[in-house]
């Protein structure tokens, strides 16, 4: 074979192409778009950079890599999957949307999100707020004897930590330790009055994951697994994610 | 979850504080929980839940809603994107939908959508509180506590204290 003929399907060939391809078996076909734009008219971010849903799939069919590659539409798209319910053909644009964020240089990527997934992955609780595990500790004992010398009717709530055992394993969003901690309470005044089992974790603590948003497979899993890690070691049977 | 503690009475929430004060309330289905995960029947739930807590006559749905509905554009990772006009202007939708219902308050159970629409509705001025599912199953049940308060209006701040 030639060299030029290589080059000449190359493009087609690359990688993002390869994994556009390998969609189709999971029913994200995209040849089997109809054009019919169910997709774009309900979708929020239609006509931002101006780029659409059903414009992104003919795009990707036509194998025009240099606009899927570059178009900060892909951060603008929530993977919200609305328009895989409305598609009469069940085409897979968020995972579309997903493989070309990937293509992305890391550190082009947007850098909230970079740094939130940073933080996440240099602290052993995965906080995306960089906080740590002593301070998250601090701040729930904190604010749990607050509460229980203060409020009437709440001397004997708790905020387990690390309790081996316990049948859930709540996780918190960073944002409430670090920015309005009295907003954990009413949850654990909930959990209190249920007769819930529960724990927090001072590993792996952290609700948020926005390794996922960045599209960073390897951190994603090394976070996800530093979470199931979390709630094994303590001998938890449900995982649970707050609201 | 709430829903099953409330069937089986561990949660003995009503909304006879909200019986004359008729404070109205929507809420936003989280994709996350609705479309892309549990389905329709957690939207189902989440209304059984919001129905007990503010009461049937308080409540007012979006449309489209449940697995239909629209992100409210704080996904994916929009809002530590650093893309702020856009990720208002995809809110759009939300917002026109929420003031739409009319509703006082806006509830919103996911902690992406509640940065967001509280955004949303600060941004555009049109300033309607937007509160968490916990806050209003603890002012129903008469233990929230005065700090606890911060997303509650004016008009609730003092109920049940
Ligand atoms: S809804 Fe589906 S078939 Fe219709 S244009 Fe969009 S991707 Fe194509
Ligand atoms: S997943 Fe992306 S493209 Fe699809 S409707 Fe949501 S924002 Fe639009």
């Amino acid at each position: 074979m030639g060299e030029t003929t290589v080059l000449a399907v190359e493009p087609k060939q690359s990688e993002l192409m390869k994994k556009i391809k390998d969609l189709l078996p999971e029913g994200g076909n995209l040849n089997m778009c109809l054009a019919c734009g169910a997709c774009s008219s309900g979708c929020p971010a239609t006509g931002m950079e101006g780029m659409d849903p059903r414009k992104f799939v003919r795009l990707a069919l036509l194998g025009q890599e240099e606009v899927l590659r570059s178009t900060p539409w892909v951060w603008m798209c929530t993977m919200c999957r609305r328009c895989i319910h409305a598609c009469p053909m069940g085409v897979d644009i968020p995972q579309l949307v997903y493989l070309c964020r990937q293509t992305w240089a890391r550190e082009d990527r947007p850098k909230g999100i970079l740094g939130s997934c940073e933080q996440a992955l240099n602290t052993p609780g995965n906080s995306a707020m960089g906080a740590s595990s002593e301070d998250f500790k601090f701040v729930v004992e904190d604010v749990l004897e607050e509460v229980r010398e203060g409020q009437p009717g709440q001397e004997n709530l708790v905020a387990p930590i690390d309790k081996q055992g316990a049948y859930y394993f709540l996780n918190q969003n960073s944002r409430e330790p670090v920015t309005e901690p009295d907003e954990m309470v009413p949850l654990w005044k909930i959990l209190s009055l249920v007769g819930a089992d529960w724990t927090y974790g001072t590993k792996g603590w952290a609700a948020e994951n926005y390794c996922m948003f960045l599209a960073d497979d390897d951190a994603w899993e090394t976070v996800v697994r530093n979470k199931a890690k979390a709630v094994e070691d303590l001998g938890c049977k449900v995982w649970l994610n707050t609201e | 979850m709430y829903a099953r503690w409330i069937r089986e009475g561990k949660l003995p929430v009503n909304s006879d504080w909200n019986k004359d004060l008729g404070v109205t309330f929507t809420v936003q289905d989280p994709c996350q929980l609705v479309r892309k995960s549990l389905g329709n029947p957690v939207a189902e739930d989440l209304r059984f839940v919001v129905r007990s807590v503010v009461g049937d006559d308080n409540f007012i749905d979006m449309w489209p809603n449940k697995s239909n509905n629209y992100c409210c554009g704080g996904g994916g990772g929009f809002l530590q994107s650093g893309y702020s006009d856009e990720r208002r202007a995809y809110g759009r939708i939300k917002l026109d939908q929420i003031l739409h219902t009319k509703a006082d308050y806006c509830i919103a159970p996911c902690h992406n959508c509640h940065s967001q629409i509280h955004d949303l509705s600060e941004h555009s001025g049109a300033n309607f509180p937007v509160v968490h599912l916990w806050t209003l199953i603890c002012l129903s049940l008469g233990i929230l506590g005065e700090n606890e308060r911060e997303y509650l209006g004016d008009d609730l701040k003092e109920v049940g204290l």
